[in-house]
């Protein structure tokens, strides 16, 4: 009878460590994000800026500027 | 391009709460979340100021510096953002931030402490642009949309500026020059370092 429950718990014991998984983190878990003016196949197109086409950096970088100075009321 | 920045003009401010309104709906933020939030100095006495603040995405942010998981990373563009899915919420961040950015929300049973949110300059996190996995997480990518933060391009006043640092520098400097004050710019100094020329270093006094 002893040795039994010796033996159910050792093999219980043995079952739960097979369960186990690594707990450690590193720096390589984190995901990659895309640079903002990439284009992106999950982005619905008419969100987008007027005059902005997703990909093109150089038009991004144009829209940014051209929006920010829409807040400079001294050039309006 | 330079580095993405937020500024918020005191002089101009009027404590309407119209960037922390703009926030919310544009992220569907739930209730408790505060990404950001009106602070005013002086509340009712003459000469009281406000200033819009949320995460500043600091040159060097102590919440990147502090976090055990590594889960935060810096785009091209100098927006701090992190990965929620690597977030443990264990709130170190939260106490490291001297801008108080970084929230939990904390609506589960047992006062549960949810992975921590944050002000994203609008541009989403590390899932695909625009994605519904990325709204759900982050809120809307509106940089990658070519539009700038909701809550400064709603400003009505024109307070709160966001964008490329240069030109955000450039419209705030014109406005110091044109009415010959308000260069002591609260947060500028903490996030984004002490200026080496132009306007004077924040000082820290409050206004009696």
């Amino acid at each position: 009878m002893k040795a039994r429950l010796l033996i159910a718990t050792a093999a219980s014991l043995l079952a739960l460590a097979g369960c186990e998984r690594a707990q450690t983190q590193d720096a390589s878990a984190r995901k990659i994000d895309a640079p903002a003016w990439a284009k992106s196949d999950g982005a619905n197109p008419s969100y987008a800026a007027s005059g902005f086409k997703p990909g093109d950096k150089i038009a991004w970088e144009n829209q940014l500027r051209a929006r920010a100075q829409a807040q400079n009321d001294y050039v309006r | 391009m330079a580095r993405m920045k937020f500024i918020c003009d005191a002089e101009r401010c009027i404590e309407c709460n119209g960037c922390v309104t703009a926030c919310k709906a544009e992220h569907d933020v739930p209730w408790g979340v505060n990404r950001r939030r009106v602070v005013t100095l002086n509340d009712g006495v003459a000469g009281e100021r406000s200033i819009s603040v949320a995460c500043m995405h600091c040159s060097d942010a102590p919440c990147m510096a502090v976090c055990p998981v590594n889960c935060f990373y810096r785009t091209d563009e100098g927006v701090v953002l992190h990965d929620k899915d690597i977030c443990i919420g264990c709130g170190y961040c939260s106490y490291a931030c001297p801008f108080g950015a970084p929230q939990f929300p904390s609506n589960g049973a047992f006062g549960l402490r949810g992975k921590m949110d944050k002000c994203t300059f609008c541009a989403g996190g590390p899932e695909e642009h625009g994605s519904a996995a990325e709204n759900e997480k982050y809120g809307r990518n509106r940089l990658s949309e070519g539009k700038l933060p909701a809550c400064a391009e709603m400003c009505s006043t024109k307070a709160l500026l966001g964008g490329d640092g240069d030109v955000v520098a450039d419209i705030f400097r014109s406005r110091v020059l044109q009415r010959g004050k308000g260069s002591e710019v609260w947060g500028w100094g903490t996030a984004y370092g002490k200026p080496t020329q132009g306007a004077a270093a924040p000082t820290g006094e409050v206004r009696k």
